[in-house]
């Protein structure tokens, strides 16, 4: 890939035999300038999918509320993002009299910016991560924690009792549900026997299906399956997204913490909770649906085939969205620690004892 | 519990039939109306805004008996009369403020001749206060404007009277 856009710059100022000069002084600062190109390639489409999110959000939600849903900026509403972006770009921010000036500012980038930042552990193909990091996992639970306090930050900002009360919800949540994630993901390293994000696809693409030609029925979503909803469920928990949206809460607390925000600083808000909800939809694939690896023998694997379970993965979302009502704070405590975390603690040893007898299938 | 039971919560049996209803509608037709290209159908007795009909030979209806004035709840309407020339009785001031209005439609069932009139007209606006107080003359040209529609509404209303 490297050698492909030094050739194209090559061709490019070839045009006008250039090339052995701008080479000269252009060499040493290469390095940098390619991983900066990667990370456009990464960060662009990224808000475009976000910014595309909310419209298949309001679409999908709204076919399935029998309505139809914005349709009327561009074709079949296409620029909708768009002009939704132009408003709050233009919108004021308002800095409510009582609240802390510097912490109320820093707080949407303290939850924009973990967003982002795990992005660059993600395998998007075979070898196609920004940073292939051994330790890719750790990486990804300790950004992915560290989100949790712009909506604390935000809330204690704010000086005012509903963001307090969501930041506190949002807070006794995210801890609850990380410790069900993340002890899902314990049989995935078990199993996978890797902390590297892709050598765990790549452990899925071997063993007696793969063999046969059915791929996906040795993702780990199979072998795993009570792990695979686990983490799907704690993953929507993670998001604070309906049926666990009590930290926004809109019928209780108006919004959570993000009540006194408006204009590009709640955009800010609303871009990290959309960036991290194609990051879990990300995770589900990498841990548990084989990543870039085709389902069928006879199909090539591919960044598409990751694209195409992350779309199917975010589906889910906002198909749960439109069906269930939100969960009462105490119910989803309940499931949390009294469902999940026992499931996972029981299904670890079970995982273990199953890799030690003759039927371990990930050798 | 029996094992039906657990099984049915294992499999998060109630999740799935939930989600079954929703997908089903995620393809059924949708019920939405695109506005100002659709409209609803509109009952012959909608009540929006007011007019004040003549008769064929373009004398005005109105009597000044002032029974709207007196009926509405909302005290909307003003009316002050005089005599004309010819020495029938004749409002010289007709105004109805649609600030104050409830569009109850008391005026128009109190009207002995049929003079004011609700019509189906409800996209219309003000951008400051005055727009929205109707005179004698305005209320006079929306009948003139109207009258088809008016007359209409009032003939397929006229069976259920």
């Amino acid at each position: 890939m490297e050698s492909s856009v030094l050739q194209f710059f090559q061709w490019f100022w070839n045009l006008f035999g250039l090339w052995d000069w701008v080479w000269s002084w252009f060499e040493p600062f290469w390095p940098l300038v390619w991983i900066i190109i990667k990370i456009v390639a990464i960060f662009v489409p990224l808000l475009l999918g976000v910014a595309y999110l909310t419209y298949a959000e309001r679409r999908v939600i709204g076919a399935m509320q029998v309505r139809i849903g914005p349709n009327r900026v561009g074709w079949w509403g296409l620029l909708q993002p768009i002009a939704d972006g132009l408003k709050l770009f233009l919108k004021e921010v308002i800095l409510p009299t009582k609240a802390d000036p510097s912490l109320f500012f820093v707080a949407p980038a303290l939850a924009m910016a973990p967003a982002v930042a795990v992005w660059s552990v993600v395998p998007f193909f075979d070898g196609g991560a920004l940073a292939d990091v051994n330790a890719g996992v750790l990486f990804l639970l300790a950004i992915t924690s560290l989100g949790v306090y712009g909506i604390i930050i935000a809330g204690w900002a704010s000086n005012s009792k509903y963001p307090f009360l969501g930041a506190m919800r949002s807070a006794a949540q995210m801890v609850s549900y990380e410790v069900s994630m993340g002890l899902a993901l314990v049989c995935i390293l078990m199993v996978s026997n890797s902390l590297n994000l892709s050598d765990i696809v790549r452990a899925q693409g071997q063993g007696a299906m793969t063999d046969a030609g059915v791929g996906f029925l040795s993702w780990n979503w199979l072998p795993l399956l009570p792990m695979f909803l686990v983490y799907l469920i704690s993953g929507v928990a993670e998001l604070n997204r309906a049926p666990f949206d009590v930290v926004e809460g809109e019928s209780e607390i108006v919004a959570g913490h993000m009540v006194e925000y408006s204009g590009m600083a709640f955009a800010m808000f609303f871009l990290a909770e959309y960036a991290n909800m194609i990051l879990v939809s990300a995770t589900v694939s990498i841990f548990f649906l084989g990543g870039w690896l085709s389902p069928f023998g006879f199909l090539p694997d591919g960044i598409f085939w990751l694209l195409a379970k992350m779309s199917t993965i975010l589906f889910l979302f906002l198909w749960l969205r439109a069906t269930f009502p939100r969960f009462r704070y105490d119910q989803i405590m309940r499931l949390g620690w009294k469902v999940f975390v026992p499931l996972c603690l029981i299904w670890i040893p079970v995982v273990g004892i199953w890799m030690m007898s003759p039927f371990n299938i990930w050798k | 519990m029996g094992a039906r039971d657990l099984i049915q919560t294992f499999s998060l049996g109630e999740l799935r039939q939930g989600l079954a209803v929703t997908f089903r509608y995620l393809f059924a037709p949708k019920i939405t109306i695109m506005y100002p290209e659709e409209k609803t159908p509109m009952s012959p007795r909608f009540r929006g805004l007011h007019a004040l009909r003549r008769y064929p030979n373009g004398e005005e209806r109105c009597i000044a008996c002032k029974l709207c004035e007196a009926v509405c709840p909302a005290m909307a309407i003003t009316i002050e009369s005089a005599e004309r020339e010819d020495g029938s009785r004749r409002t010289t001031r007709y105004d109805i403020d649609l600030t104050k209005c409830i569009f109850c439609g008391f005026c128009e069932e109190a009207c002995p001749v049929d003079a004011i009139v609700e019509t189906h007209i409800l996209e219309y606006h003000g951008e400051v206060r005055g727009d929205l107080y109707y005179t004698k003359q305005m209320l006079l040209a929306n009948g003139d404007r109207y009258e088809a529609d008016i007359a209409k509404a009032r003939e397929q209303d006229a069976k259920f009277r």
